[in-house]
């Protein structure tokens, strides 16, 4: 698994995952989210992630919960077809707002 | 390769990429089609991840061993382990998320959801002396 991190204006954090994200991942995965989830929007996207188990899933609803706190939002770019499998199994999907594009989802969370 | 095959590995979260591997690669040889083949994969990773977090209670307690076999019906993975006894079938149903308040959200038992959602048949039995033994079966296609 690989994750990058951009920071733009308007305290969003764009975080970029791919590869795999399960058990032995997702943690780094949780810590990335978790150091900036106290104080940004969270746009994350998931274009590049072909496994995602339910451990990943944990991450993702804990960076949820975090930006909530602070009246900020985590929001989802272009999921995988094997990500959106596991978001609408598990019924997440009706919990993240999903967006085509980085700019569009950085753009709507700070509308 | 015949229609069965064994690995044996030590219970951490590092191996269950391979065993991942192992897996599908027994799935593909079966004839299951991609979709089929990424819903074993992923009962195969949450099954793994019960064993060593709930079986073993944590990494390095242990071993796993995975039989994959199939046959004219179906695809069977097996799943030995010599932990304490764990039945993912006694976890009840997991509280789909609640989005009136994001800041409470919580989620639980996705992997067994998971594991029944993905998988046609899944059985468990303990025994003392050979630990738990989970079987988990998806049926071919006619």
């Amino acid at each position: 698994m690989n994750i990058s991190v951009e920071s733009r204006e308007n305290n969003i954090a764009v975080i970029t995952v791919s590869g795999r994200v399960d058990s032995a991942s997702s943690s780094d995965l949780d810590n990335a989210l978790k150091e900036h989830s106290e104080t940004n929007h969270i746009v994350l996207d998931l274009a590049g992630v072909d496994f995602m188990s339910s451990a990943g899933l944990r991450a993702l609803v804990s960076a949820k919960r975090a930006t909530a706190k602070d009246k900020k939002q985590t929001v989802l770019v272009n999921p995988s077809s094997r990500v959106q499998e596991v978001l609408d199994l598990s019924g997440l999907n009706s919990v993240f707002d999903t967006y085509d594009t980085v700019d569009i989802a950085c753009a709507i969370v700070v509308s | 390769m015949g229609n069965q095959s064994q690995l044996t590995v030590p219970g951490r979260y590092d191996q269950i990429r391979q065993i991942c591997q192992f897996v599908v690669a027994g799935a593909k040889q079966a004839g299951l089609d991609d979709d089929a083949i990424f819903q074993v994969e992923l009962a195969c990773d949450e099954a793994c991840t019960n064993v060593i977090e709930h079986a073993y209670g944590g990494e390095n307690r242990g071993e796993l061993d995975i039989v994959w076999s199939y046959d004219d019906r179906a695809f069977t993975i097996t799943i030995y382990d010599q932990g304490k006894t764990f039945d993912p079938q006694s976890v009840p149903q997991p509280n789909l998320p609640i989005v009136d308040d994001p800041t409470n959200l919580k989620v639980g038992g996705l992997g067994i959801y998971f594991m029944r959602k993905l998988m046609d048949e899944i059985s468990y039995r303990f025994d003392e002396s050979k630990g738990n033994t989970l079987v988990m079966r998806k049926l071919l296609s006619e």
